[in-house]
């Protein structure tokens, strides 16, 4: 009884509202009636008190945060245009060297074959001469024939040298290109292990390496630009085949040293992992930062360009990918790719 | 034979004379030289059918194009093998090339042992 009366009161003040509202004109939404009080005097209501919110105190707060979320899009859009000017710079910088490179090659490519023909010359000289061998000039002219073809030598291999600078700068400005399709990683690592591993036995001073894939069947396809990220894996078996040619050559190695590169593929929190394990000489802490920097490598003259890491670094951010290194100094180097998609 | 060579740098035909003499002077090889791709349109125009077997093409030059250049020789001379000889290797220049006719696809520095091998697999048919 008492609750169905106060229900009806409860609709009558409702009802009561909204005409005060109306009386008012206050518009939905503008102004709010915050409190109304009433009186009861001699069995007629009236009304004593009604609280309006000011809708100037609305208006500045809701222009103040306006105010204040602009003052943000403006500092987002600056950043974004500094952002912007820096990748604009880089890219016409990349295009700039990418030009530069190319033309590049061409005078290397007199360079290193003129070079080469002037050895032919050279040993059709000591033909010619075969014959006269006994006369100390032409035993002279021998020496100094020698000597040109040791300097022509230098010339072939500096310019091969500068070449393999010019093909990784290449490799370094040219973003962007390649597609990215579901890939057997697996088979691809298979086969890129196995390329660098011939492509190092074909070269100078090879090494024998035992080497052992540790691949997980159930790794399925992952999404990868197949044509860089194999140059990952290149890189990081090359990398691994010079350490361990270092340390098989080096006095302090032990005598029955066995050099060793590892390669394996798991999923870990759904993720795919790939790691490059060699049992090669190690990486000092001091330069395990370092050793990702263009340019900076730890090979004699003209083994390294110091481009590998950080090509391969580039890449793999390209995937969204991270690279880390672990390495215990004297045993062994591992390093660590962990693509960032779900499988 | 008669090759044609295509290429905008001078000291190419010095370089080929040189890398090629003996196969010159003992066997039926025959080098000829444009320095831009309207020469060498020329050059294969003077006789018809045109005397020249094979044409090997810079792509980077001033004026037409090496790809250019391969066009219309297969548009006129069908018959006329050419492959390319490029500082650019990337896929897009690789891909344009063989997609526009080209036979083989060859990069500078010249690795003048395979380029031997291409010709001579020419020369011994």
């Amino acid at each position: 009884m008492e609750n169905k009366a106060l229900k009806t009161q409860e609709s009558l003040f409702l009802k009561l509202t909204e005409a005060l509202k109306k009386e008012l004109s206050l518009e939905k939404g503008k102004e709010k009636i915050i409190g109304i009080k009433f009186q009861k005097s001699g069995g007629d209501w009236s009304l004593e008190e009604l609280k309006v919110q000011d809708p100037g105190e609305d208006i500045t707060r809701e222009l103040s945060e306006t105010k204040r979320q602009l003052k943000a899009v403006k500092k987002r859009l600056k950043a974004a245009e500094q952002q912007l000017v820096k990748q604009e710079k880089l890219a016409s910088l990349g295009l700039l060297t990418a030009g530069i490179a190319h033309e590049i090659k061409n005078p290397l490519n007199f360079i290193t074959n003129f070079s080469d023909l002037s050895v032919e010359y050279l040993v059709e000289i000591e033909e010619l001469l075969q014959d006269h061998k006994h006369l100390k000039e032409i035993k002279d002219a021998f020496a100094l024939i020698r000597d040109i073809k040791t300097n022509l030598g230098k010339i072939h291999d500096h310019g091969y040298r500068a070449e393999g600078i010019v093909r990784s700068m290449l490799l370094h400005s040219r973003g962007g290109n390649g597609h990215y399709d579901p890939v057997d990683l697996n088979a691809l690592l298979k086969e890129y292990v196995n390329l660098a591993f011939h492509g190092m036995r074909a070269n100078k001073n090879p090494i024998n390496v035992e080497i052992n894939l540790d691949l997980d069947p159930n790794l399925g396809k992952v999404t990868v630009n197949a044509e860089s990220f194999s140059r990952v894996i290149l890189n990081l078996c090359k990398n691994a085949f010079d350490a361990m040619r270092e340390k098989a050559g080096s006095p302090r190695a032990p005598d029955d040293y066995r050099p060793k590169l590892k390669v394996s593929s798991f999923t870990e929190n759904k993720k795919a992992v790939i790691t490059v394990e060699d049992n090669g000489p190690g990486v000092p802490d001091e330069l395990k930062n370092k050793i990702l920097t263009p340019f900076f490598t730890t090979k004699k003259g003209a083994e390294g360009t110091g481009l590998g890491l950080s090509i391969s670094k580039e890449i793999l951010q390209e995937h969204k990918a991270l690279l880390s290194i672990d390495s215990k100094e004297g045993e062994f180097t591992r390093f660590r790719i962990e693509l960032s998609q779900k499988l | 034979m008669k090759i044609l060579i295509v290429d905008d740098e001078k000291d190419v035909e010095m370089l080929f004379r040189q890398k090629f003499r003996k196969e010159i002077k003992q066997e039926d090889l025959e080098l000829v030289f444009a320095f831009s791709g309207q020469e060498a349109i020329e050059i294969l125009e003077e006789s018809d059918p045109p005397s020249v077997v094979y044409v090997f093409s810079d792509i980077n030059m001033p004026g037409m194009t090496g790809i250019e250049l391969l066009q219309i020789i297969k548009k006129k001379f069908p018959q006329i093998k050419v492959s390319m000889i490029s500082a650019y290797g990337d896929s897009e220049n690789y891909n344009r090339a063989i997609n526009s006719g080209a036979k083989e696809f060859f990069t500078k520095p010249i690795d003048f042992t395979s380029l031997k091998r291409e010709i001579r697999g020419v020369l011994n048919t």
